[in-house]
C-alpha cells in the first residue's frame, strides 16, 4: 500500500486504489487445491465402487490369487510410504529455507516415486504376459482402470516433482514456490492415501476372496 | 521498481509488511504444523499399520477370511486417519475449518457412492441370475 503511493506521488501519475501487487493469502491456493483433491477423490471412489462391482466377475480367467504377488505389493508400498516420508523431510528443510537439501529430499521423493512406478509397470507387464490384461475379463478391466489411474497420478506427480526442482533450482525458495511445494505435498501425501485404499481393497481383500 | 518482491527471508514471505493481515503471513509455507516428529510419528505408526495387515493376510493369521477382512480395512481405516492427521495436517481449525468441511462432505459422498454401489449391484446380480437351462426349456 505503501509503494503504491509513494509510485504515485514519484512518477505524478494517476493515483491506484487497488493493490497492484500480488496480494494472496497463502490459504486461498491450499483451500482450492484441496478442494480440488477432494474431487480427485470422488473419482477414485467411483473406480473403486466400479472394482467392488466387477471384481468378482472373472469370465472363468485368473482370478487374484493366482496373478497378484503379495511380496511385490509390499515393497511397492514401502517405495511410496519412505517418498511420503522424504517429502516431509523436503518440507521440513523448505521451512528452514535451505535451499540445497530440499532439492535433495525432493530428488530423493522423486527416486522412490520411480521405483514405486518401475515395480507397478513391470507387475502390469507381467500380468500382460501372460495373457491377463484388461481386455481378458471384467476383474481385469477395472483392475488396470483403477491402479493404472493412480499410476497415471504419480507420473504426473513426478513430472510436477521435476519442474518445481528445476524452479527452486533456478529461483530459490521464494514464496511462490514454497506455495507450490506445499501443493504438491498434499498431492503426495494424497496419493499415499490412495493407495492405502488400492493395497487393502484390491490387493489383500481380492486374495482373501 | 520498488514493486518488487523481498523474499530474501524466504520462510517469512511476507511477515514484515506491516499493512493489512499481517497475522496471514505468518507462514510462508502454508504448512505451519509440520514438524520432524509430526512426521516420524506418523511415519513409524504408518509403517506398523501396513505390516500388520500383509502379516495377517500372508500368513493366515485368521482362520475365517470374514474375520481377516474386517480386521484389515479396520487397519487401513485407521492408516488413512494417521496419514490425514500426521502428514496432510488436517485439523478442524486449518483453513477456517473450510479443509474440515469439505473433507467430511467428501467423505459423506464416497460412502454413499461404495456404498450404494455395491448395495444395488448386488441385490442386482443375484436377482438377474441366468435362468437355467431347465427354467429356459419351460418358458411360455
Amino acid at each position: 500500500m505503501s509503494t503504491t503511493a509513494q509510485m504515485a506521488s514519484n512518477a505524478g501519475e494517476a493515483p491506484v486504489f487497488y493493490l497492484t501487487e500480488d496480494h494472496h493469502p497463502e490459504n486461498g491456493t491450499l483451500l482450492g487445491f484441496w478442494l480440488y483433491l477432494m474431487s480427485d477423490c470422488l473419482i477414485f471412489a467411483c473406480l473403486f465402487a466400479m472394482y467392488g462391482v466387477l471384481g468378482g466377475s472373472y469370465a472363468a480367467g485368473p482370478g487374484p490369487k493366482e496373478l497378484f504377488d503379495l511380496p511385490l505389493v509390499a515393497v511397492n508400498t514401502s517405495m511410496l510410504l519412505l517418498s511420503s516420508i522424504t517429502y516431509g523431510f523436503a518440507m521440513l528443510e523448505m521451512q528452514r529455507s535451505n535451499k540445497i537439501p530440499t532439492l535433495i529430499w525432493l530428488f530423493v521423493t522423486g527416486c522412490f516415486g520411480l521405483a514405486f512406478l518401475g515395480i507397478e509397470l513391470t507387475e502390469f507387464h507381467h500380468m500382460i504376459a501372460e495373457g491377463a490384461g484388461p481386455q481378458r475379463s471384467a476383474f481385469l478391466s477395472s483392475f488396470f482402470t483403477l491402479v493404472g489411474t493412480h499410476g497415471l497420478h504419480v507420473s504426473f506427480g513426478i513430472i510436477w516433482l521435476v519442474v518445481l526442482m528445476v524452479q527452486v533450482g533456478q529461483r530459490g525458495l521464494t514464496a511462490v514456490n514454497q506455495r507450490r511445494l506445499s501443493c504438491l505435498s498434499l498431492f503426495w501425501h494424497f496419493l499415499d492415501v490412495v493407495w492405502i485404499g488400492v493395497f487393502t481393497f484390491v490387493y489383500l481383500m481380492g486374495v482373501l476372496r | 521498481m520498488s514493486t518488487t518482491h523481498h523474499n530474501a527471508s524466504g520462510a517469512h514471505g511476507g511477515a514484515d509488511e506491516p499493512h493489512v493481515h499481517s497475522h496471514d503471513h505468518g507462514h510462508g509455507g502454508g504448512a505451519p504444523h509440520s514438524t520432524l516428529k509430526g512426521y516420524m510419528t506418523g511415519f513409524v505408526l504408518s509403517v506398523i499399520l501396513t505390516a500388520i495387515p500383509f502379516w495377517i493376510v500372508m500368513g493366515d493369521v485368521f482362520k475365517s477370511n470374514h474375520t481377516a477382512t474386517v480386521v484389515v480395512l479396520a487397519f487401513a481405516f485407521v492408516q488413512i486417519f494417521v496419514h490425514m492427521v500426521y502428514f496432510l495436517h488436517m485439523n478442524t481449525s486449518s483453513e477456517g475449518g473450510w479443509n474440515m468441511l469439505a473433507l467430511i462432505f467428501t467423505g459423506v459422498l464416497v460412502i454413499i457412492t461404495l456404498s450404494g454401489s455395491l448395495w444395488v449391484m448386488y441385490h442386482m446380480n443375484a436377482n438377474m441370475m441366468p435362468p437355467s437351462v431347465h427354467d429356459m426349456r419351460n418358458m411360455p
